[in-house]
């Protein structure tokens, strides 16, 4: 037993923050502009991130879910307004599926309430959404047949939808023939790929609350009232000091949620990620809640990055169901679940 | 990174496992009953006897020199088989470990390591508690001896104790940190008297207050120096905070297990809102599981003394606090008469903000140490 990052983890994580603080939006305004997010894009698109989930010649993945949930946290962290969730869960996807590698940038389609994935009976595609979809064409869903669920692709529409002004969703676009490829995807399968996303899904809001801790503490040493700067009052104090603490507590669950994807049986992979996600989540909204707080009449602002942040966090809690339902899988793990 | 064990760890973890199957003393949970006090020195004998207790100290003082993660493995298998959890002492080998000179250490650590000796933290008194540093026991020198005259309070293990670490003012001049200084005193001699206090769930056995009029110490027994007794106290403290050297994690999953067990058997007979606050339990519990393993893999790296054990304090406060009203909403309270153990761990809970500095001393720490945050 040993959960440190490994050097190489390490110096992953380092080149993701450079990437990250360089290029990713600083301020309300400079998200979505074209100039700098092709520039990200790109520079992640190099870097190969993510790519991490598709499979090498046996089938495994080319790194496993810690380096992914090294980037997805940094992403957090930096409000990185290009796509990681949905393109790597569509190369795990495709991985698991045995399919060939996409020609296009794609990600997944989920039901919307984004609970889980989109499996479509009858070609019928209007009530599902494509998640983080900023620069993808595609998406990939599963199609129900009688022999099993297969891997298909849809095409993405145009419009974004979504509260999250770092990560857009988007609507599907005309339902095409859903041609299906590669081998039916087994409920273990659907168990690993599940796990996945959760523990992505919670390493992204750990880099949230890291980004809404510091951008609010940044604030509170600056900001004065009654000739003091408002950090040194102690109700500032303590609210800070919780959500840091949270966020703590959320880095040591995801942590092992993300060794958990790789290293246990998918049923407990599912119990460690739906541990870590109903941890998470009940964090994340409050430390966001917290920046808010702490920004005063600003952090009600648009232009306050605090409910970006607390956006980004709403988001990635619905991926595969918030505090909630992940406490209905945690209750289901121990065997008392209804 | 890897949360799995090792082959060794694995070995030890089965070997383990085993001894706990004829070994087992099978005591009722530490926080909600004196019979657990009672038979806890004989278990303390027992696990280190078989080489499960003091797993990370050096071999000369009686520990297993092994790395810090086969404690919290200790842990893990003590809930498993519903054995008491390990004796919590850590924090006082790290701050003699840390501060104490050779003779102090030679003298001292086997003994408290071994169970043979016994031992209670003169820290707080009643008009020193969050502010620790106001301490009023004073120690002046006579020939070889200091003599001690003070008042503690909350002092835990008082009535057990052979030996206690106390706090004392051997200076009234200089600035209050720097006149205070630690002594081992030996609890049974005719200058002190200590006399149990009632916890608010009934418990006898967890705390005291000890008056100590012109008892002796030989000087000898000062660790560090005089004035460095602060020094001393805030390592202690640090580790006081920490789960991985208490050792909680087998007390809150040993508890998790028992109500879990009890919805298990009788599933049509809780509500859905009775369930959910076990489920928010088990997940803390669970979060302070993995939480332990990272911060003793950390030590790998080597020890520090450092504020994170206030971090570590708030999340084991939280879980602790959740466990104890998942345990009242599970375990109800036998308003009729009958077993009242599910309200006296919901009572004992209530402590765990307030003992080894309470939670707003532990966020004023996380604010200024960690976070940087201006002092008002
Ligand atoms: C079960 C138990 C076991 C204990 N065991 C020991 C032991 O073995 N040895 C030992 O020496 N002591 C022991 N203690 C004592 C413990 O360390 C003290 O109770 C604690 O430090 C608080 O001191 P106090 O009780 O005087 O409360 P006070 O300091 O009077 O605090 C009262 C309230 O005021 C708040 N407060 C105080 N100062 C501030 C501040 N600066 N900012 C914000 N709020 C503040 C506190 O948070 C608290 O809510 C034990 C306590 C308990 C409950």
């Amino acid at each position: 037993m040993d959960v440190r990052l490994s050097t190489e983890q390490q110096a992953l994580r380092e080149s993701v923050a450079r990437v990250v603080d360089q290029l990713a939006p600083h301020a309300v305004g400079e998200i979505g502009n074209a100039e700098r997010t092709s520039k990200l894009d790109a520079a992640v698109a190099s870097s190969g991130w993510r790519e991490l989930r598709l499979g090498d010649d046996q089938g495994d993945p080319l790194a496993t879910g810690v380096e992914a949930g090294i980037i997805a946290e940094e992403f957090g962290r930096g409000l990185a307004d290009v796509s990681f969730l949905g393109p790597t869960m569509a190369a795990e996807l495709r991985r698991l599926a045995g399919a060939a590698q996409s020609e296009s940038a794609e990600t997944v389609a989920f039901t919307s309430d984004l609970s889980s994935i989109a499996i479509a009976a009858d070609g019928q595609l209007s009530s599902f959404v494509a998640i983080d979809a900023s620069g993808c064409s595609r998406a990939l869903l599963l199609a129900a047949r009688s022999d099993g669920n297969f891997l298909a692709e849809v095409d993405v529409a145009s419009d974004e939808v979504g509260l999250d002004l770092t990560r857009p969703s988007s609507t599907l676009g005309s339902p095409a023939s859903l041609e299906p490829s590669g081998r039916s995807i087994s409920d273990d399968d659907l168990m690993r790929w599940t796990a996945l996303g959760l523990s992505l899904t919670c390493a992204d809001l750990v880099g949230i609350m890291q980004g809404a801790v510091q951008l609010s503490t940044d604030y509170a040493s600056q900001r004065r009232q009654y000739g003091a700067p408002i950090g040194s009052f102690q109700a500032m104090q303590h609210m800070l000091a919780d959500a840091f603490v949270m966020m703590e507590g959320s880095r040591s669950v995801t942590l092992h949620a993300a060794w958990a994807v790789d290293a246990l049986h998918p049923r407990d992979a599912v119990g460690a990620a739906s541990v870590a996600k109903a941890y998470c989540a009940r964090a994340a909204r409050d430390v966001c809640e917290t920046a808010i707080q702490v920004h005063g009449g600003i952090g009600n602002t648009w232009e306050c990055l605090a409910h970006v942040y607390l956006r980004r966090a709403l988001l990635s809690s619905d991926i595969f169901g918030g505090a909630g339902n992940s406490l209905d899988r945690v209750l289901q793990h121990y065997g008392i679940g209804a | 990174m890897d949360f799995g064990d090792s082959p060794e760890e694995s070995e030890f973890r089965l070997r383990l496992r085993g001894w706990l199957q004829g070994n087992n003393p099978g005591l009722p949970t530490s926080s909600t009953d004196d019979d657990y006090w009672k038979g806890a020195a004989a278990w303390h004998r027992s696990l280190f006897g078989a080489g499960f207790f003091g797993m990370s100290w050096p071999t000369a003082i009686g520990g297993q020199g092994l790395p810090s993660v086969y404690d919290v493995i200790v842990d893990e298998e003590l809930a498993a088989s519903g054995a008491p959890p390990r004796p919590s002492l850590g924090y006082l080998v790290q701050g003699i470990l840390e501060h104490g000179n050779e003779d102090i250490q030679a003298r001292f650590l086997p003994g408290i390591i071994s169970g043979r000796e016994r031992w209670c933290q003169g820290f707080s008194e009643p008009d020193a508690g969050s502010d620790l540093a106001s301490l009023r026991t004073r120690a002046d020198r006579q020939g070889d001896d200091y003599v001690i005259t003070g008042h503690k309070v909350w002092t835990s293990y008082s009535d057990d104790a052979e030996w206690c670490l106390v706090l004392a003012r051997t200076d009234q001049e200089v600035a209050k940190h720097r006149g205070i200084s630690a002594f081992v005193v030996p609890m049974h001699q005719p200058g002190i008297e200590q006399r149990p206090l009632r916890m608010i769930n009934g418990m006898t056995k967890e705390f005291g207050e000890v008056a100590f009029n012109e008892a002796r110490v030989p000087a000898v027994n000062m660790i560090g120096g005089p004035g460095e007794g602060w020094r001393l106290a805030m390592t202690i403290v640090s580790h006081e905070r920490e789960p991985g050297e208490l050792g909680y994690v087998a007390r809150y999953t040993k508890v998790v297990n028992e109500l879990t067990r009890r919805v298990r058997v009788n599933p049509s007979g809780f509500r859905e809102d009775q369930v959910r606050d076990l489920g928010w339990a088990i997940v803390e519990v669970e979060m302070l599981r993995l939480h332990v393993r990272r911060r003793l893999s950390d030590r790998l790296n080597g020890i520090s003394h450092g504020p994170e054990g206030s971090v570590d304090k708030l999340l084991m406060t939280w879980t602790e606090q959740s466990l104890g009203h998942a345990a009242l909403s599970i375990g109800g309270i036998a308003h009729g008469g009958g077993d009242d153990t599910a309200l006296n761990t919901y009572l004992y809970s209530r402590a765990q903000s307030v003992m080894g500095g309470t939670s707003q001393i532990q966020r004023n720490l996380v604010a200024g140490r960690i976070l940087g945050l201006p002092s008002s």
